[in-house]
């Protein structure tokens, strides 16, 4: 005990550890972690979990049949492995999808934290840029903006920034908002603590979740975009794999050989149900 | 003598409505010494809160104020520069709100919450704010600080968080701590532990205490001089034993018959009919008129206004804002006419 004296009626003093927290694992949050580490171990262990070269053609092989030759999805039109490239295209995709959801992630919060905290001028001015970014459809912009540089990842990542910002930027705006009416808020500033500590310590955690758990289905929408250029051949350049790109080379034969576009389809649905469950996961957590 | 320790003159503050504007503040003049612990009184609506939550510029948006000024050791500081003025303000007082659980950030250790003033700005070191923050835990009564330091806030219990609360309010080193109905959410156990904490402060701190409560009760136990509101104004003020024992304002009377008292037996506790003035409205004579048993013509058409009753010896002035404050004294004997007339 500390030499101040006590000056209130003095309680008793709270023996033993702290109670467990109860309701710290849910079903969905185990699941979609689980798939979730299973799919990044996949691309992690790559090396280890395939023998051919994802890029390697053998153009004598094309077109085999899933478990042909010992390869277990079969192989494409140049006779690549299938399976190894939907294993080294998890690399390429998961890192792009995740790299490109942070930058929008933290310049959106911030922005949004910004607007709702002032307000006034600096609001009606971020808001308005809100609004006419949202107003385009989120693909056509990004399909437009790397048009536009050229494709590549550095124009993917560049272009996803530019227009999801705005999500980020909308969803912490609305928290603020409401926080700042909270009395903790107020006793901040009653405190006379410096503005940017109000904000960063007191109001962007109380904020942040919302655009966490959007950021987790952000992820998916941006394996979607990923993927949806490297079908339009604005993705990653060829031959590094890419579930786009094989889902686009596989199209065209969708008919007698309709694995070729299922198989890379199925990763990407598996991705985002892992990523969507994660989700659902911290929302029902954070609730309780 | 003395300059008080905080002043407050003339405050008006207006809520903008789409209809007009609702006059919520109106014209509130009050004062706390040093070490001084002062009441503010009023039903909900009245403005007290409002009140003191425009001391810090802590009002609720679009609540404004329209008016005022305040004065800290007889300096006006209304007029500085607004980063000197919150400066000035949050320097002097600390804040106490009602809901102990809402006034904590739910994501930070509360012991942290404690030390983040003395760290930030006090510009302490990191350990000397920790033991600030422990000393100050011990002083609101915390027992085991270095434990409860850890702890969220929703792993403690009311009366504690509030206790933390104070805490908080109490690391900027104020001169004064304003108190927003500070044990409204709790039960009556801990009301009266977490008062004692308050009344301790200024007999070993020389902490001033302004505390706003709708509970007479509470009041009483705290302060030794109140200000009674009502529709936006100060109606009465003096000292607590003035008030209590000799109303004279009929809102006040009323306040008090309205409580029972083990004291007095009476037949049947007063209750006061229909309901506060609408504050969008211009107020024509007393606002409390409508609903005082001894109002008369006059009162409806007059505005009366806060002075000096009876001759009080001694420094703190009586004051009242009553046409009819010469009759104060057969008030008791007109209410109970009354009663029995209705009976």
């Amino acid at each position: 005990m500390s030499a101040a004296t006590s000056i209130g009626p003095a309680l008793p003093a709270v023996t033993g550890t702290p109670r467990r927290r109860r309701g710290r694992w849910n079903v969905p949050l185990v699941a979609g972690l689980t798939l979730f580490a299973l799919i990044v171990l996949c691309a992690v262990c790559a090396p280890l979990l395939t023998s051919y070269d994802p890029i390697k053609q053998n153009l004598t092989d094309a077109f085999l049949a899933p478990g042909a030759k010992g390869h277990l999805l079969g192989t494409d039109a140049f006779g690549r492995d299938v399976f190894s490239r939907l294993l080294y295209g998890a690399r390429v995709d998961l890192r792009v999808g995740v790299l490109a959801v942070i930058s929008p992630f933290v310049i959106g919060s911030l922005l949004g934290l910004i607007a709702g905290w002032f307000g006034g001028w600096v609001d009606a001015v971020i808001s308005r840029i809100v609004d006419m970014v949202i107003a385009f459809p989120f693909l056509v912009l990004v399909i437009a903006l790397v048009f536009a540089m050229g494709p590549g990842t550095t124009s993917i990542y560049t272009a996803i920034t530019l227009v999801g910002w705005v999500a980020y930027c909308r969803i912490v705006r609305g928290q603020v908002l409401i926080a700042k009416e909270q009395e903790y808020a107020m006793a901040a500033r009653a405190s006379g603590l410096p503005t940017w500590r109000i904000l960063l310590r007191h109001l962007l955690p109380n904020v942040v979740l919302q655009a966490f758990v959007f950021s987790m289905s952000d992820i998916v929408l941006t394996l979607l975009a990923i993927v949806t250029l490297g079908f339009l051949g604005l993705g990653v350049p060829p031959p590094t794999p890419d579930w786009g790109t094989m889902i686009q080379e596989g199209q065209q034969f969708i008919l007698d050989k309709w694995y070729m576009s299922t198989i890379p389809g199925l990763a990407v649905v598996l991705t985002g149900l892992a990523l969507a469950l994660i989700a659902d996961g911290i929302v029902e957590k954070a609730n309780k | 003598m003395t300059a008080p320790l905080l002043e407050v003159r003339d405050l008006h503050v207006d809520i903008p409505m789409p209809h007009g504007r609702l006059h919520a503040v109106r014209g509130v003049s009050l004062s706390v010494g040093v070490a001084e612990s002062v009441g503010l009184v009023g039903e909900s609506g009245s403005g007290k809160s409002l009140t003191l939550r425009a001391l810090l510029g802590l009002l609720p948006r679009p609540a404004r104020i329209v008016s005022g000024s305040v004065l800290i050791d007889g300096e006006d500081v209304t007029g500085l520069p607004a980063k000197q003025l919150h400066r000035r303000l949050t320097d002097t007082m600390g804040m106490v709100f009602q809901d102990a659980l809402t006034a904590l950030n739910p994501v930070m250790r509360v012991g942290d919450q404690i030390a983040e003033a003395p760290l930030r700005k006090l510009g302490k070191s990191r350990s000397e704010a920790k033991a600030v923050a422990i000393d100050l835990m011990t002083e609101v009564g915390i027992p085991d600080p270095e434990r409860r330091y850890q702890l969220y806030p929703h792993e403690l219990s009311g009366g504690m968080r509030q206790r933390i609360c104070i805490a908080i309010a109490l690391s900027t080193k104020p001169r004064l701590i304003l108190a927003d109905e500070p044990t409204t959410a709790l039960d009556v156990t801990i009301q009266a532990q977490v008062l004692g904490v308050l009344r301790r402060l200024k007999q070993d701190e020389n902490v001033g205490l302004l505390l706003v409560s709708h509970d007479l009760a509470v009041v009483s136990q705290t302060c030794s001089r109140l200000y009674v509101m009502y529709a936006g104004k100060v109606v009465e003020s003096g000292t607590l034993l003035d008030l209590i024992t000799a109303p004279k304002h009929p809102y006040t009377f009323s306040l008090l018959r309205s409580v029972p008292d083990p004291g007095h037996r009476v037949a049947r506790l007063l209750t006061i009919h229909g309901q506060p003035p609408d504050l969008t409205d211009a107020i024509v004579g007393c606002s409390f008129a409508a609903r005082c048993p001894f109002a008369e013509e006059r009162c409806r058409q007059e505005e009366p206004v806060l002075e000096p009753v009876g001759s009080a010896p001694g420094t703190v002035i009586r004051k009242s804002a009553c046409l009819r404050v010469d009759t104060a004294e057969r008030w008791t004997a007109m209410v109970s006419e009354e009663t029995v007339g209705q009976q």
